[in-house]
């Protein structure tokens, strides 16, 4: 368990998180206006998303359907009755004076999540719930001298907040938190889990205690946290700056604080303080939301294998260690090209070939493995060319490179470019006669005892050969050559 | 029913944008105690044998499919506003 060190004692961080995630549907949670990001300014606002008086919002049964999966994916309890409420605030991205949202009857209840650590082990997170709720617009500041200008194209896409327990201890812990829900809700297909658009927002609850308490401290919750490395930096500003107040005597204000990643520095929103009074209330525009059980149920039926169950299935059907296999899962294409390329394979090469390779490879490009210009058949093709020794791991690794460049298939290139391996002996030892002879003092030096100087010989017949010597070979040719075979 | 006092209208007043100036706050205070006093009333009825209900239509909440039905039109949709710019709504400047 990691601890802060402070100046009178050890700190224990106590961590919630509250994440916002955008769930994936082609329409807005209570209005038939379109979702696709990066529209231009609010072309994609119905009149219930500008709060035009007397228009009446419409539940998205999609949307439904989707937090009931996420719910499933989580090991929650889903809520056959829940209701929607108003909560008020004013802000002018929120143009109804209240966004719609589940406050006392979410439609999912208490579940869990298992965090892969990066010592090996796991550990449960309690989740307390997940609710849905209209997203906000957007506010650009900067634009106007004096104006705030306002899209409305967000303002009610469905949301879906999910709550954790203050299980978590440790920016490490809360990474992996994010990193976990977040690998769920893409391989559920329930949220595209992508940061940089904000359809994934996270703000951080976190307290402090001295070691060995058991009850908790005041909370600051910090918000606009979106990346999971600026996670694990705000846990960290946040837990020094509380340490340091409460060392000095001083206490915690429960009170939001805003991340500023430029700075790396949590603070104080003071103006938003007072509004914290929502007065929540039953919308009265809205019934409540009843679930027919076996709907419920044909959702469970219809669930994908959840990345937990696929990793344990990679380590028991591949022997794959479980770093390896949490690599492979963390995306469902990645673990789907994985099994495709193993089929009949060696598992921990192919492992080797995707996990290295292929993902270097793709960093370089900054693509992902749906536009991996090599495809899963074309990596199994290479591999299948140095099982039957076609090429050797050097000239698969150069045919590697081809493909990657022009996507072509690896047996043309081989063909086409004469990277084939050379095995036959007579051709092998006919280059290692004609090197022996080119390097006669070497060879005089070797015998001498300077045994380094096979490496040499090896490397002169790699250059002759124009590398597509077969090095098992080489060096069993070598040896004899040499009279020590 | 105890009474409201002026500071509690003015928190009031202020959670939702209205302007009660604080000469009128003691005078509103009044009015309000009088109005839930007698709302009060109905404490006297003895509902601990009844389900809350949602709505007196014994109904099922309504849902529609997720299709985009809206084809966003951006000049009707600012045609209200009392100030554009560029496509967007312009409000008064909202952080400091």
């Amino acid at each position: 368990m990691s601890y802060v060190q402070g100046r009178t004692g050890e700190w224990e961080r106590v961590i919630g998180l509250e994440v916002h995630a955008q769930v994936t549907a082609q329409s807005k949670l209570f209005s038939g206006a379109s979702t696709v990001f990066g529209a231009a300014p609010n072309t994609q606002v119905s009149s219930v998303d500008a709060a035009f008086p007397g228009m009446l919002p419409v539940l998205n049964r999609f949307c439904v359907e989707q937090a009931v999966r996420t719910g499933l994916g989580l090991q929650a309890q889903i809520n056959l009755t829940s209701v929607f409420e108003r909560k008020n605030y004013f802000y002018p991205d929120l143009p109804q004076g209240y966004q719609i949202s589940q406050f006392q009857h979410p439609i999912v209840g208490k579940g869990e999540l298992a965090i892969d650590l990066a010592d090996g082990t796991s550990r449960t997170i309690g989740i307390t719930r997940l609710h849905l709720e209209q997203d906000a617009g957007k506010s650009l500041h900067d634009q106007g001298d004096h104006a705030t200008f306002v899209d409305l194209n967000r303002s009610g896409i469905a949301l879906m907040e999910i709550v954790s327990e203050p299980d978590l201890r440790s920016a490490e812990e809360a990474a992996a938190y994010v990193k976990k829900l977040r690998a769920i809700l893409r391989c559920l297909g329930t949220c595209d889990g992508n940061m940089e658009e904000g359809s994934l927002r996270c703000d951080v609850n976190l307290s402090m205690r001295r070691v060995g308490v058991t009850t908790l401290g005041t909370r600051c919750e910090i918000k606009n946290v979106n990346s999971i490395r600026f996670v694990a930096q705000a846990i960290e500003y946040e837990a020094a700056r509380q340490v340091e107040v409460l060392e000095n005597g001083g206490t915690i204000v429960q009170e939001t604080r805003l991340w500023d990643s430029a700075k790396g520095e949590t603070r104080s929103m003071r103006s938003k303080e007072e509004a914290h009074d929502y007065r929540y209330f039953p919308d009265p525009d809205l019934l409540p939301l009843t679930l027919d059980p076996a709907w419920v149920e044909t959702i469970r039926q219809s669930l994908p294998e959840l990345p937990d169950a696929k990793k344990a299935r990679f380590v028991s059907t591949y022997g794959l260690t479980p770093y390896d296999a949490s690599v492979l899962v963390a995306e469902t294409a990645t673990a789907a090209f994985f099994e495709e390329v193993a089929k009949g394979r060696e598992a921990r090469l192919v492992t080797t070939w995707v996990t290295v390779e292929l993902f270097g490879a793709l960093n370089r490009l900054g693509v992902g493995i749906e536009d991996s210009p090599i495809s899963a058949h074309a990596l199994g093709e290479l591999l299948d060319l140095m099982a039957d020794g076609t090429l050797s791991g050097r000239l698969a690794k150069d045919v590697f490179a081809v493909m990657l460049e022009t996507g072509q298939a690896p047996g043309r290139i081989v063909e086409e470019r004469g990277l084939r391996q050379v095995t036959d002996t007579g051709e092998l030892e006919k280059a290692i006669a004609d090197v022996l002879v080119a390097s006669a003092d070497k060879v005089a030096e070797y015998k001498a005892g300077k045994d380094k100087l096979f490496g040499f010989f090896v490397g002169q017949v790699m250059k002759s050969t124009g590398g597509k010597a077969n090095p098992d070979l080489v060096n069993k040719l070598l040896k004899k050559g040499l009279g020590v075979g | 029913m105890t009474a409201l006092t002026p500071a509690e209208i003015a928190k009031i007043a202020h959670l939702a944008r209205l302007d009660v100036p604080a000469h009128e706050q003691a005078q509103v205070a009044g009015e309000v105690t009088r109005i839930l006093t007698w709302i009060e009333q109905l404490n006297e009825v003895d509902v601990s044998y009844v389900a809350p209900l949602a709505n007196p239509h014994d109904l099922p909440l309504r849902l529609r499919e997720d299709r985009v039905t809206e084809n966003g039109d951006v000049r009707a949709i600012l045609s209200n506003a009392p100030e554009q710019a560029a496509d967007f709504f312009s409000v008064p400047r909202a952080v400091e």
